[in-house]
């Protein structure tokens, strides 16, 4: 902690730098994919490109919320009890958060083109909302303040409760929508099929948000290392201000 | 490792101590209870009309539940927090999961009656009718949401307790996962007046769905509050 570490110029390095290029490269490559190669849907029309955006934006989430409760568990079970997984899970979390919200947006933008509404009360939207009001709470207990410990071990519980909380909310929203109308207007998407393009652009668009999550994971995970270090420095510097207060 | 026998007595007694202090206080009688009155007739006003408010009776009184368990959990855990009486029972050895269940356990009991009455006010307020096997349901569902309830508050009332302040954090954490509960007690308690034509015998599976969630969430609260509350 005292010792004096050689403070990195920023969080990057050869190999995220090429991380970051490739992930920039494919996302202009998915965009001009989704804009302009890819063709019209015949029912939907243009509003099928949201897809592109959309569904890798809910992938990168449950990868993300997976990655959270994996280095959670991971921290308290491990017996030195690095820090570093306790950091991979916050900032897995703080990513996933953000890429439910994207999904949120862009699906309730394209339901409002479609369904002629923004938000229909289907048990998969339901529970996505709770997923995402979830995390924000996790995200709010990691910042409760307290020594790295405290947090790491606080939220890495935290995140295993909620992968117990989610399934059963999943299931009782499910039950809950079972005896009411079905979404009647979600279920017109189940037979089409997709031409090849179309396929490749969605896949390629998951590799894609794929490679952006690991750029970003990784380079959360580094600054939240810095900003353990900068608290830990604040405080050793009270610490020698109170004793050079005693001296004098 | 303490025995079974031992965890028991321990719980008792914390369960014990949290009833003398609510009972010599008279937080729930003098502060809660009103409230969740005042919620209620709240609910009138907002939604003024006898066959809305007859149909929606059940979703209300979980409502005014949920709204009045965040208030007793946070006094709950106010009189720990206040002198370290936590902290001082974990240093003193205390097994965590005797603590849960002596918390939960207390919780309990301050749940149902508040439940009972919320359910009285709705007969009375909103001019629901029970049969008989649809109060024998009625009060099954109250056993099994409680449970539930009681289980989940004492597990994140204890975190949100551990950060001293930030009381706020717990309606975030809670009411999502209680969702289940909202779900199944409303529609069980639906069961048991009969609104909108349901059969009292519709209400088992959700009565069902609330057992499973009480067990859950009293196992897993028994091992997962010792970290959470453990400074």
């Amino acid at each position: 902690m005292n010792s004096p570490v050689t403070t990195p110029r920023g969080t990057g390095t050869r190999n995220t730098r090429i991380l970051g290029v490739l992930t920039i490269a494919s996302m202009a490559f998915l965009a001009l994919l989704g804009l302009v190669f890819s063709a019209e849907d015949r029912d939907q029309g243009s509003t099928v490109r949201i897809m592109y955006v959309h569904v890798p934006s809910i992938w990168v989430a449950y990868l993300a919320f997976g990655m959270t409760a994996a280095c959670s568990a991971v921290y308290l079970s491990g017996r030195n009890r690095s820090l570093i997984w306790d950091r991979f899970a916050g900032a897995a979390g703080e990513i996933g958060v953000l890429f439910v919200a994207v999904s949120l947006v862009t699906g309730s933008l394209w339901g409002r083109l479609s369904w002629g509404t923004y938000w229909v009360w289907d048990a998969r939207l339901t529970s996505t909302a709770f997923l995402f009001i979830t995390y924000v709470g996790y995200l709010a207990v990691r910042r409760l303040g307290g020594t790295h410990r405290q947090r790491a071990r606080r939220s890495a519980v935290l995140a295993l409760l909620a992968i117990l909380e989610i399934p059963l909310v999943h299931f009782s929203v499910r039950l809950w929508r079972s005896l009411h109308q079905e979404a009647t207007v979600a279920t017109g998407g189940t037979d089409v099929q997709m031409d090849g393009l179309m396929l490749f652009s969605l896949f390629f668009g998951l590799i894609t948000f794929t490679l952006l999550f690991l750029w970003l994971v990784i380079h959360r995970q580094r600054s939240l290392a810095l900003e353990d270090a900068v608290a830990d420095r604040g405080l050793d510097a009270a610490i020698e201000a109170r004793r050079e207060e005693a001296v004098n | 490792m303490s025995s079974f026998a031992q965890r028991r007595r321990v719980a008792i007694a914390v369960a014990r101590k949290d009833l003398t202090i609510e009972w010599n206080s008279r937080i729930l009688v003098n502060q809660v209870a009103p409230f969740a009155a005042i919620v209620m007739v709240l609910f009138a006003f907002a939604l003024d009309n006898e066959g809305i408010l007859q149909r929606v009776a059940p979703g209300l009184v979980w409502l005014a539940t949920l709204f009045s368990i965040l208030v007793v959990i946070q006094r709950s855990f106010a009189v720990e927090s206040a002198d370290g009486a936590l902290d001082a029972l974990r240093v003193a050895g205390v097994n965590s999961s005797a603590i849960f269940a002596g918390k939960s356990l207390a919780l309990m009991v301050q749940l149902f009656a508040l439940e009972l009455l919320l359910l009285g006010t709705a007969v009375v307020l909103y001019g629901v009718e029970m049969s008989l096997g649809g109060f024998g349901v009625a009060m099954l569902t109250l056993l099994a949401a409680t449970v539930g309830l009681a289980c989940v508050g004492t597990l994140y009332g204890g975190l949100a307790a551990g950060a001293r302040g930030r009381e706020t954090l717990l309606p975030l954490l809670l009411l999502p996962v209680v969702a289940p509960v909202l779900i199944g007690a409303t529609r069980a308690t639906e069961a048991a007046f009969g609104s909108g034509g349901a059969k009292v015998s519709e209400g088992w599976p959700w009565i069902v769905l609330l057992v499973v969630f009480a067990v859950i969430f009293s196992a897993v609260g028994s091992v997962a509050f010792g970290p959470l509350v453990d400074e």
